[in-house]
């Protein structure tokens, strides 16, 4: 029991990083932008994150400087990328590269220190409740953020009419642009907040995963949070399930391996990649009509006036 | 100038109830960079009016009506509203004045559903449950029936309009623009259109109505402005003009008639098709079911029907940019062909031009000659042991140029920087040139001045005078009546027999675009006269 108990708690806290991450880049490529600088934007989170709440030895400032990482750099692409109109894959790769190398620099001075990680609830009682009390009332911040952050985007998309205003930006940006809406402006405000989930995701590493700040520690979460919201079709609530699945996947992967399971190591760690393959064809397969991506994904938008 | 213009206004002032027209642009110009899209426009819309603009494309018409829906800012002169100038920061304040419009291209979200649609053409001061309430009731009111909880994809072009009329009527305007509202629509769709307008005229609202269909215009407008190059050329009373003199003002002189010889034979099939049924291949794709006709030498056979009925798949079939399993069911000069390579066809005598020019017909960033050798290598000799014939394309390129009058800037421009109408004579010359036993050819005139669609209609005559067999997909009923011999029309994948063009009255192939079927006793009579 202790073991199942154990599981579920590390598979949260493994999801949750790749929940809030997919939870922006989801916002962001609704509005019609292909950001393929989430591990970048993720990474810079992480040193920035890390450096904010080790010099002041606040978690919650930490997690502050993490967002504020990310936005600045989501608006370097959406300068790049909507601003002056350039190629959305290049600039989303070329911010990558840019964010492995900024947190190398950024963090340098901070690699060896320890933190103490970000404090769990504890509600007497409610806790202590033997399997499922420290997986429900246990947990830190991040993780019950995480969960109102997808519900939080989920109504804002599909209840308010912002979100509509949102979704007709990616679907057909020209005709979203004749009826008046400022698609550049709103764009960027999807990428900012994209920029913000990244950042929030990558500070979440060093602050809550593991105390302290190593290079390349965000090793490629932004790139399985990419493949997650395609995943996940564009949709929040199967990004809820492809996130936790993704999390299950990689820690029982972990599991295996350390119960000695006859198969390869090397297979196992790629198990998490294999699902996301089976599952893209599945859902391809399974899918009726009606395009599941927006229409207007990655295509540069110029208006004219 | 000035003076003589106002002296040929049909509706002088003292004719209109109101002190001032609802709408006046004075001096309207629009410049980009050196080229001037608007040269100085003077409109007056009164209430109480359908107002036609008139002009071909890129005469200036959309710029005019962006700058009124404030989409874009005018460079120089003030448009004035009840008397009063404005500035226009944005269509959501052309909106909240009164200002409504119905674009060509549908500025619609396929994903969306249609009260989504909807919601978003307002300014979203309403609930969308009282907003859904008010579409269906004004849906009602107007004779436009939408199902709100519908995506959009799923709907016909008309009902796609529909929403768009909808949409904009739900914001009570005052003044309404329509940009091309009948292109895409059946003669019988058109009507129920008219019937709507009438009544918004009736209700007081003024309608500035873009088309180049002069009938239309005749029957439906009470004043027309025609723009050309630019600039405002006049504005006058269509009741009072004839289709002829309303051409003459859009085009700026006389445009050629369009001829067939005398002595037109028909020959031996040329093109058979049998039975001819393909899945689509693609999610919003239709299917072909069972297409059947026959195409003999010297004969034009138009494919009438609104567009997305199939048109496209048959194109593709027929080109074989997709292949039937069926070898039999395409039959190009008495072989079959179904399941032959698109340059194997072309070896056969077959010649394609497709709708679209760029991207399709050319490669927009190659050059000419390089694109002539692109369908040509099939059969013209400009490839010797896999080296190009530098000389023998560029020939090709020179030889179309003149025979079709093609302008451009120099020998060899790339593909993009020709205009619409020269470009798709470039198009059809340059397969037409080859001499082909069989030409098929989709919307050979869409988009292209009225200039060169006469000098491309001539030319497809030309051919099946020559012994060719020539296939033409059209939207536009007044080109097959002009070219063709025998029309049938595309419905939801079918090709209704086809009709003798004599017999092809617009009611009857109105009745067939909208998937009706004739009278079995007008259908004998037409295909037996």
């Amino acid at each position: 029991m202790e073991l199942v108990e154990a599981i579920i708690l590390s598979v949260l806290a493994a999801s949750t990083p790749l929940l809030i991450a997919a939870t922006g880049e989801l916002v962001t490529e609704r509005s019609g932008v292909l950001n393929l600088g989430v591990e970048g934007m993720m990474i810079v989170g992480a040193a920035c994150g890390f450096g904010g709440a080790w010099l002041t030895g606040s978690i919650l400032i930490g997690a502050l400087f993490g967002i504020i990482a990310g936005v600045l750099m989501s608006l370097i692409f959406a300068l790049m990328a909507l601003g002056l109109a350039v190629n959305q894959v290049a600039t989303g790769l070329a911010l990558t590269i840019l964010g492995i190398g900024l947190s190398g620099l950024i963090g340098a001075g901070f690699v060896g220190e320890r933190l103490t990680p970000a404090a769990h609830l504890y509600i007497s009682g409610l806790t202590d409740i033997p399997l499922v009390g420290r997986v429900l009332f246990g947990e830190d911040a991040f993780v019950y953020f995480s969960i109102a952050l997808i519900v939080g985007v989920w109504w804002f998309l599909y209840r308010t009419r912002a979100g509509l205003i949102l979704r007709a930006c990616g679907d057909n940006h020209i005709s979203a642009h004749a009826l008046g809406y400022p698609v550049l402006r709103i764009r960027t405000l999807a990428v900012m907040f994209g920029g913000a989930c990244a950042g929030l995701a990558g500070a979440y590493l060093p602050l809550a995963y593991t105390p302290f700040f190593i290079p390349g520690m965000t090793a490629a979460r932004g790139w399985i949070a990419l493949a997650l919201v395609v995943f996940a079709s564009w949709r929040p609530g199967r990004l809820v399930v492809g996130a936790y699945l993704f999390g299950a996947v990689t820690i029982l992967q972990l599991h295996a391996q350390g119960w000695g399971v006859g198969i390869p190591s090397q297979f196992m760690s790629a198990l998490p990649y294999l699902a996301t393959v089976i599952v893209l064809v599945l859902l391809s397969r399974a899918r009726t009509g009606g395009s599941t991506a927006p229409a207007a994904l990655g295509i540069v938008f110029v208006p004219d006036r | 100038m000035q003076a003589h213009q106002r002296m040929l206004d049909p509706t002088p002032n003292s004719l209109h109830s109101g002190e001032s027209p609802l709408l006046k642009t004075v001096g309207l110009t629009k410049r980009y960079g050196e080229f001037l899209a608007n040269d100085s426009i003077d409109i007056d819309v009164w209430p109480r009016e359908i107002h036609a603009l008139l002009g071909e494309n890129g005469a200036g018409k959309s710029t005019l009506v962006k700058a009124i829906y404030g989409l874009i800012q005018p460079s120089a002169g003030e448009i004035r509203w009840q008397g009063e100038p404005i500035v226009l920061s944005g269509p959501s304040e052309a909106r909240s004045r009164g200002i409504g419009m119905v674009f060509q291209h549908f500025s619609l979200f396929d994903n969306l559903t249609v009260a989504e649609n909807v919601a978003l053409g307002l300014d979203g001061k309403e609930s969308f449950k009282d907003m859904s309430a008010r579409l269906e009731q004004v849906s009602r009111t107007y004779g436009l029936p939408l199902d709100p909880k519908r995506e959009v994809w799923q709907l016909s072009v008309g009902e796609r309009q529909r929403i768009e009329i909808v949409r904009t009527l739900m914001q009570d305007p005052k003044f309404l623009i329509l940009d091309e509202p009948t292109a895409v629509l059946t003669p019988q769709e058109a009507d129920q259109l008219f019937v709507v307008l009438e009544r918004l005229k009736a209700e007081g609202r003024a309608i500035l109505y873009i088309s180049h269909k002069l009938e239309e215009v005749k029957r439906l407008c009470d004043t027309a402005t025609i723009l050309r190059g630019g600039k405002k050329i006049q504005t006058c009373n269509p009741r009072q003009e004839t289709a002829a003199s309303l051409a003459r003002m859009m085009v700026g002189g006389e445009i050629k008639e369009v001829k067939a010889a005398a002595g037109r034979r028909t020959t031996i099939p040329r093109l058979v098709v049998n039975d001819l049924s393909l899945a689509p291949d693609e999610a919003h794709g239709v299917r072909l079911e069972h297409i059947s006709f026959e195409l003999k030498g010297g004969e034009i056979l138009g494919i009438a029907g609104v567009a997305g009925n199939g048109q496209d798949e048959l194109f593709a079939a027929l080109s074989g940019e997709r292949l039937s399993k069926d070898p039999g069911t395409i039959v190009i000069e008495g072989i079959a062909a179904g399941h032959l390579s698109i340059t194997k066809r072309r070896k056969l005598g077959a010649a394609f031009v497709p709708e679209e020019r760029l991207g399709h017909g050319t490669a927009p960033r190659m050059k000419l000659s390089e694109n002539a050798l692109l369908t040509g290598h099939a059969a013209s000799g400009m490839v010797h042991h896999g080296f190009i014939d530098t000389a023998a394309t560029l020939k090709t390129v020179d030889k179309a140029t003149e025979t079709f009058d093609v302008r451009k800037a120099k020998r060899d421009p790339e593909a993009a920087s020709l205009s619409g109408g020269n470009l798709q004579k470039f198009i059809v010359g340059r397969e037409i040139l080859r001499n082909p036993a069989v030409l098929v050819v989709s919307q050979p005139t869409w988009g292209v001045d009225a200039g060169a669609a006469a000098v491309i209609r001539q030319a497809l005559l030309d051919l099946a005078t020559a012994g060719a067999a020539v296939l033409v997909t059209s939207q536009d009923l007044d080109e097959l009546a002009e070219i063709a011999d025998r029309i049938a029309v595309m419905f939801h994948g079918r090709l209704s027999a086809p009709l003798a063009a004599s017999e092809a009255t617009r009611e009857k192939l109105g009745l067939l675009m909208g998937g009706s079927t004739l009278e079995p006793k007008e259908a004998a009579h037409a295909v037996g006269a």
